[in-house]
């Protein structure tokens, strides 16, 4: 095994605007990277570029030493030691459960009671021993989903590719699915690529964040660092709740603004404006705060959700553990910023 | 390091040029062939004659006679059969859309025949129930009228079809929502279903025409005895009296057919201008009006409909086949099976034809399935104008009216291959490559479904675990796809094994198909076996259609033409 690299990768469709565009960006080996962005911005072009069902126009994809695809030509996907689970799982339906995980292994030439032996300890990671002979029709949608993994553990391959594996199914079993992915990772070892719209996954799995927007890399980092410290305006709109505020603060101060810095952004309205992004964690009621005029209150189960509105129309999230009357002033304080 | 291909999604390198070389050969040279001729004919002046004559001019009247007759008739039989299966509560519409699509799938000399025997003085039907006009009274359908009505019964279940693909996708809310307007059911169709069906009218309307000005069986068996020539029927006397300036006048009357049928083609097209209704909403299950007390008479009316155009031609076809002479009326003490003992035991004719159509009808079915697998396989992964030009192509041969198909072969190979110097005209594989080029389309339609259906993501999946190309068509792509390649080639078999228009000009001695001896057979006055071979093709035709209906569950919508 060993680090996936993409340098330079592009893709153009010949639509008028490139699919992928310049993205450079290193996996390190065993690594869980996660591809994140709205929908049509380019990540499943990168996962097929990965996997070889696509050919990059531009640029280049390494797995180590060895060039899996560029503009010139690609490694077809069958020789790529790769699995990936689809969006719609792709099991055959003519095969049994145990045919479809132990497909990659009898193309391997492997039969017999190897088959057998590694195909039922596949199964038994992803708990589906006592399915082994049925057909995917008779499956639920979280089994069909775990014997799609099962057939990627069956061959230890490098890279493991997920395309939105979770986006069929229901709140309680992505979960409970989540949780699978990360054993299933840490067991394995092989560097996956998740690719996903849902910012909530790709926190929760990953080892690294890479957030695309129309086809370019807009930053790659570890969840915490991503979260803290996101570039621009679609990293910090797209990664965790937050609402993003144009305030009028000195050029060239401290990315983290503090409160006294903010506050005195709100007291004067003049001056060039920046991007401030503000978590709802770090706005909490307190006398001393400016007065902020509640729009909603919605209540989430273990608290409130708050949204507030500032003198100056623009809008803010917040948390609280009792309901508040919509249309009241209340005084805010916003511990920190970060300016985008 | 490995080395890299420049191959897009792992298909095989040689995959794309021997598609194109196959369609090709099977469509490109012929028709490119037939251009050439009628184009270098007509330059040289060599059938200028042929414009000349009475003769040619009576024949292109009669085919615009007989096809716009017969479309009417089509359009009036299809339609009503269409809206109310469609449209109403009736009951046992499965069976009526089958028993009503069945005379299309019956070889078009074998529906002469039936009528012929239904309603001639010496049908045996009219005389066992004695009600046959006088001997010697004129068979009423030696005539033009005669063609008109039987092109017709044989076209009605294209109408039907095309008309009923369009209702079945009307949206049963945009019913609704005009019945909650006011409209009362009768103003709902007039304003509403009418108009959106239309375009299925129309598209009907032109395949039965195209289909009409081609047909060459229900002209042969009508037409000929009483002199009355059609544009295929006159190419098949030309033929039949082969002279020096043969091939020219043939590939003339080709183009003028060619022109015909294209000419209805472009009607279509101007007339379906500005009639692109996209249907939006729920469309799924069509709307169904309540017919109330008339349901009975529709009923009624449907099966005295399909009394006259399907039960009584068979039932006459059958009572031919049992007489032991012509003209002797059926009864317990007449009933004989000596027309089905000579024709499956003595007759070497039938027994040869009965070999060769076998072999003609098994070997297209089985082999085009393999150039339709690669084709279906590559026309889905990479779609675009490439594989627009390739269905296109495919295509023409099978929309071509067959008789021009015939002589575009005749003309390719009745001089000897180059290279090699041997001559297949006048062998059966003249009449085999003819039916791999008429049916790729029969062929392909099917599988192509069944590829454009399989979410391409089962393929990936296939590559992903590490199997090249061969071994994906094996173990994932050909099993999905098995219930469409069966269809493919039971439809083949189907229509190759009782077709007549290609092979009546292609045949020579021995290598006579079912339809020809048929034709044969009733042109030397033998119409007991006949209607003896006619009443086993008709068996095979139903048994083949019911095993369709069997897979049906099975296949993707719109393989089989008789479903939608």
């Amino acid at each position: 095994m060993a680090q996936l690299i993409l340098n330079h990768l592009s893709k153009d469709f010949g639509t008028g605007r490139p699919a992928v565009s310049d993205v450079s960006l290193t996996v390190r080996e065993g690594g869980f990277l996660a591809l994140l962005g709205p929908s049509g911005c380019g990540k499943t072009t990168v996962l097929r570029m990965i996997a070889g069902f696509e050919q990059p126009t531009d640029g280049s994809i390494m797995l180590g030493e060895r060039t899996l695809a560029d503009a010139s030509g690609a490694l077809p996907p069958e020789k790529r030691n790769m699995a990936m689970v689809f969006q719609s799982y792709a099991l055959w339906p003519h095969m049994t459960v145990a045919e479809n995980v132990g497909y990659p292994l009898k193309v391997r030439g492997i039969t017999g009671a190897a088959w057998q032996a590694r195909v039922k300890d596949a199964l038994s990671v992803v708990q589906l021993e006592e399915f082994a002979y049925r057909r995917p029709a008779d499956l639920s949608g979280g089994q069909r989903q775990r014997v799609a993994l099962a057939r990627c553990l069956v061959t230890s391959p490098d890279v493991v590719l997920l395309d939105e594996p979770l986006a069929n199914l229901d709140r309680h079993l992505k979960a409970a699915m989540e949780e699978t992915f990360r054993a299933f990772h840490a067991r394995s070892g092989a560097t996956m690529i998740y690719v996903t719209h849902d910012q909530g996954e790709a926190m929760a799995m990953a080892t690294d964040i890479a957030v695309m927007s129309e086809g370019r890399l807009m930053q790659i980092a570890s969840p915490p660092e991503i979260y803290a410290r996101p570039e621009g305006r679609v990293v910090g709109g797209l990664v965790g709740q937050g609402a993003i505020l144009d305030l009028a603060l000195p050029d060239h101060g401290p990315r983290l603004v503090p409160w006294p810095v903010l506050e005195m952004a709100f007291r004067q309205a003049a001056g060039p404006s920046h991007p401030v992004l503000v978590r709802p964690e770090h706005v909490v009621a307190d006398p001393t705060g400016i007065l902020l005029k509640v729009t909603s209150c919605v209540f989430e189960g273990e608290r409130f959700a708050l949204s507030l509105r500032t003198a100056g129309g623009q809008h803010l999230k917040a948390y609280s553990t009792h309901a508040l009357d919509c249309g009241v002033l209340r005084p805010f304080v916003i511990r920190q910023g970060w300016l985008l | 390091m490995p080395r890299l291909s420049a191959n897009r999604s792992s298909q095989p390198a040689w995959l794309l040029p021997f598609v194109i070389i196959v369609v090709c050969l099977l469509s490109g040279l012929p028709l490119a062939r037939l251009l050439y001729a009628g184009l270098r004919f007509s330059l040289e002046g060599k059938a200028t004659g042929l414009f000349s004559e009475p003769s040619t001019w009576f024949a292109i009247r009669n085919t615009l006679a007989t096809a716009t007759g017969g479309m009417v008739i089509s359009l009036l039989l299809g339609a009503t059969f269409a809206f109310v299966v469609t449209l109403t509560d009736i009951r046992a519409k499965g069976f009526f859309s089958f028993a009503f699509v069945l005379p299309m799938m019956i070889p078009p000399q074998v529906t002469a025949l039936a009528w012929v025997q239904m309603s001639g003085p010496a049908s045996p039907l009219l005389k066992t129930l004695g009600i046959a006009p006088p001997l010697g009274s004129p068979q009423p359908l030696y005539s033009l009228g005669g063609i008109a009505l039987l092109l017709g019964v044989q076209h009605a279940p294209l109408v039907f079809l095309a008309l009923k693909a369009g209702l079945a996708a009307l949206p049963r809310d945009g019913v609704e929502a005009a019945r909650l307007a006011g409209a009362s059911p009768m103003r709902v169709f007039r304003d509403v279903i009418f108009p959106l069906a239309v375009p299925g009218l129309i598209a009907g309307a032109a395949i039965a025409f195209v289909s009409g000005v081609g047909n060459f069986g229900i002209p042969a068996i009508l037409g000929i005895p009483a002199s009355i020539f059609v544009l295929p029927t006159l190419i098949y006397s030309r033929l039949s009296s082969f002279g020096a300036g043969t091939f020219a006048e043939m590939s003339q009357l080709s183009m003028v057919i060619a022109v015909i049928a294209g000419l209805g083609l472009v009607i279509q097209q101007r007339a379906l201008r500005g009639r692109d209704y996209r249907i939006i909403g729920l469309s799924g299950q069509s709307a169904a009006f309540s017919l109330g007390w008339r349901r009975w008479v529709s009923e009624a009316g449907f099966s005295l409909v399909l009394f006259f155009v399907l039960v009584a031609p068979l039932a006459a076809l059958l009572a031919s086949s049992l007489v032991p002479a012509y003209g002797v009326p059926l009864n317990v003490q007449t009933v004989s099976f000596h027309a089905y003992s000579e024709i499956l035991f003595r007759q070497s004719v039938t027994l040869t034809a009965f070999a060769n159509s076998l072999f003609l009808a098994g070997t297209t079915a089985c082999g085009l399935l393999l150039f339709t697998v690669l084709t279906a396989y590559l026309l889905a992964r990479r779609p675009g104008k490439l594989a627009n030009i390739i269905t296109g192509l495919i295509e023409i041969p099978y929309a071509l009216p067959g008789i021009v198909l015939a002589v575009a072969f005749i003309l390719l190979f009745a001089a000897p291959l180059p290279f090699v110097n041997v001559s297949i005209y006048g062998t059966i594989w003249i009449i085999l490559i003819s039916y791999f080029s008429s049916f790729f389309a029969v062929s392909l339609k099917p599988v192509a479904s069944a590829f454009l259906q399989l979410d391409p993501s089962l393929e990936e999946a296939a590559c992903l675990s590490g199997a090249g190309f061969g071994r994906r068509m094996r173990d994932i792509l050909v099993p999905l796809i098995a219930p469409a390649a069966g269809a493919s080639v039971i439809l083949v078999f189907l229509i190759a094994s009782s077709e007549l228009t290609v092979s009546a000009l292609l045949w020579s001695a021995g290598t006579q198909t079912l339809g020809v001896a048929i034709f044969n057979l009733d042109d030397s006055g033998s119409s007991d076996l006949a209607s003896a071979l006619s009443v086993l093709v008709v068996i095979m035709v139903v048994i083949l259609m019911l095993l369709l209906e069997l897979l049906a569950k099975h296949l993707p919508r719109g393989v089989l033409p008789w479903r939608n």
